[in-house]
């Protein structure tokens, strides 16, 4: 096991340096002058003059060999830069809205599994039954409804029924519990209503698909009680794709928080993204993207190793 | 076909000869859901190319005496905090939403396909460099690589469609075609008739285009009619971050974003009908995909 798990933490290393050279890249390839675009969203005059003076500012006029080892350089000792915009460092602003994004991010995770795996698992016992069809209408619809719609229907709801909003601005759960889950159960439940319905429909074809095992016929035929039959044979191993889909639409959550802290403003990773893409600041979007990549290989890893634990086939691998 | 039996010979019934179904008929009786799903689309289609017709009003007139009004037999959906009519809107926005997501979703599954059947043919140092890229891509919510691509390429205006806001919503779609383009170029590659047409000394431009990409238009259309749906709803969450689509221009998701929050309670049909027409059509395009995956090839479930 720990051999595995020193394998898979050191292929992790590879994969961040591929993604921060690709985000070098991408900035610096395209057709498109990257100062021009940000000028232009300054609402500044683009001079030749203005263009060389803001190159020069962001160190641009330098070989692209030079600009590539002092990026490097500076990422192995973990500076992001500084946004072009605020003039803060890049770590500062993230680490500044992080929190509220990952509480939100927790939560809804919560909210997915402990509404999407039970939801899925009815559903695949009871095949084609008004249950079923319940589920499977709601989760057809999780994947059609915009999350921001469905964020300002929320909205909406609080206003018609309690005629109440939820205060604006963030309070630690350390400091106020009421007042910090009071607020942000709202956009957790509109960012976890489409991971649910994702959840639930991954549980429920995985229980189909091992119901129709033979190890489960054989559980039956040597009369283990169903109850036994479903929560030993069936569920726990329709259990593995289930919790690869929980960790990517985990990793994918900022998809959705992107929206949804617009709708409820909130200030978090999804709306500085925003904000540093209207702005056009390069920097900023550079950090927020390899910020987005790591978490996504972090939450790989997680995943293979609850597969290791789950599934002992893995680890001897 | 079956309406002149031979003289000779046992008779046989009507029915007992086998008929080549009518695509369509089987199509319907097979999937009724997907023929659900596309009778919606034709309907938004009417909307988007009978606008003009459809639509009672101008979608851009203003009008200070009607602001905010609710549902009326005049203003169906009520009208917005500048005195438009949101249906007429509603009707002229489903041509923003079609011809962006439809030109989009093609584009991208096209770079896809032609993408992913290079890399399956070729194999190799060319697989490997091109897998390596989508994996990248394949790591980011396509929100986010549309955000990027937004950020990096500005706007620019061609024939009254913003031509780099079809390029960052069709980019994320890119990575997914090309997968699964590869993953059929693969089996493909091993047929004999590709074998047949290398030993005929064709170039490796026409084998990849007449032999191998015209294999691999079931999955491709299977994934653009739900690309479609993804590039519907990724350009109304761009429109309503303020990314994309801009005022004037009638667009579901821009009705929904800036000032139209503040309208919560005095005006919240400004907001519920433009979510439905979102929902509505995201959810008759997924249908219509999911089941023509399930009726022209079954293997990809899943």
């Amino acid at each position: 096991m720990l051999g595995f798990l020193l394998r898979r933490i050191l292929l992790v290393i590879p994969t961040l340096i591929g993604v921060a050279v690709a985000v070098f890249f991408l900035i610096r390839i395209v057709p498109g002058d990257v100062v021009v675009v940000k000028l232009r969203a300054d609402g500044a005059q683009v001079t030749q003059d203005a263009i060389d003076a803001e190159r020069k500012r962001l160190g641009l006029d330098k070989p692209l060999a030079v600009q590539f080892t002092d990026y490097m350089l500076g990422l192995a000792v973990g500076d992001l830069g500084k946004s072009l915009w605020t003039g803060e460092s890049v770590a500062k602003e993230i680490a500044i809205r992080f929190p509220v994004s990952f509480q939100v991010a927790i939560m809804a995770t919560l909210i997915a599994v402990l509404i999407g795996v039970p939801l899925g698992i009815l559903s695949g016992l009871h095949r084609e039954s008004w249950i079923d069809n319940t589920v499977r209408v709601l989760a057809v619809s999780g994947l059609a409804i915009p999350g921001f719609w469905l964020g300002m229907l929320i909205i909406l709801m609080l206003l018609a029924v309690f005629n109440w909003l939820p205060k604006i601005g963030y309070v630690s759960i350390f400091e106020d519990p009421v007042a910090n889950l009071t607020a942000l159960i709202w956009p957790a439940l509109s960012v976890g209503y489409r991971y649910a319905a994702v959840v639930a429909r991954m549980m429920r074809s995985a229980l189909l698909e091992v119901m129709r095992e033979d190890y489960v016929r054989t559980a039956r035929a040597k009369g283990v009680f169903e109850r036994l039959v479903v929560r030993r044979h069936a569920v726990r191993n329709a259990l593995l794709p289930v919790v690869t889909v929980v960790g990517l639409e985990f990793a994918f959550l900022i998809g959705g928080l992107v929206v949804t802290e617009q709708v409820f403003n909130l200030n978090g990773i999804g709306k500085l993204f925003v904000d540093a893409t209207t702005r056009g600041d390069f920097t900023l979007i550079q950090g927020l993207v390899l910020l987005i990549a790591t978490i996504f290989v972090i939450v790989n890893l997680v995943v293979d190793i609850l597969y290791a634990y789950l599934d002992p086939r893995i680890r001897l691998q | 076909m079956a309406t002149t039996a031979p003289a000779a010979g046992p008779v046989i019934g009507a029915d007992a000869i086998p008929q080549r179904p009518n695509p369509i008929l089987a199509f319907i009786k097979a999937q009724p859901l997907g023929f659900v799903g596309f009778l919606i689309v034709l309907l938004y289609f009417a909307f988007a190319i009978g606008a003009p017709w459809i639509a009672p009003f101008d979608p851009e007139a203003v009008d200070f005496a009607a602001m905010l009004s609710g549902p009326s037999l005049e203003h169906l959906f009520g009208t917005d905090q500048y005195g438009r009519d949101v249906f007429s809107r509603l009707v002229y926005g489903a041509r923003t939403a079609l011809s962006v997501g439809i030109i989009s979703a093609l584009a991208g599954c096209s770079a896809g396909a032609l993408i992913g059947a290079t890399s399956g043919y070729f194999g190799g140092m060319i697989d490997t460099i091109i897998q390596r890229i989508v994996d990248i891509m394949l790591s980011f919510p396509i929100i986010v690589l549309a955000m990027v691509v937004v950020a990096v390429l500005g706007k620019k205006m061609l024939l009254g469609i913003d031509v780099n806001l079809i390029t960052a919503i069709a980019i994320p779609m890119v990575p997914k075609m090309a997968r699964i383009a590869r993953s059929s170029t693969l089996s493909i590659a091993q047929m004999p008739y590709i074998d047949a047409a290398r030993a005929a000394g064709y170039s490796h431009a026409r084998i990849v285009v007449r032999h191998i990409l015209p294999n691999i238009v079931a999955p491709y259309l299977i994934m653009t009619t739900a690309f479609i749906a993804q590039a519907i709803l990724l350009e109304a969450s761009l429109s309503f971050l303020g990314l994309g689509v801009t005022e004037p221009t009638p667009a579901w998701g821009l009705m929904l974003s800036g000032t139209s929050a503040d309208f919560y309670k005095a005006a919240p049909w400004m907001i519920l009908f433009p979510g439905l027409a979102i929902t509505l059509a995201v959810f008759a395009f997924n249908l219509l995909g999911d089941s023509l995956r399930d009726w022209l090839d079954p293997k990809m479930k899943g």
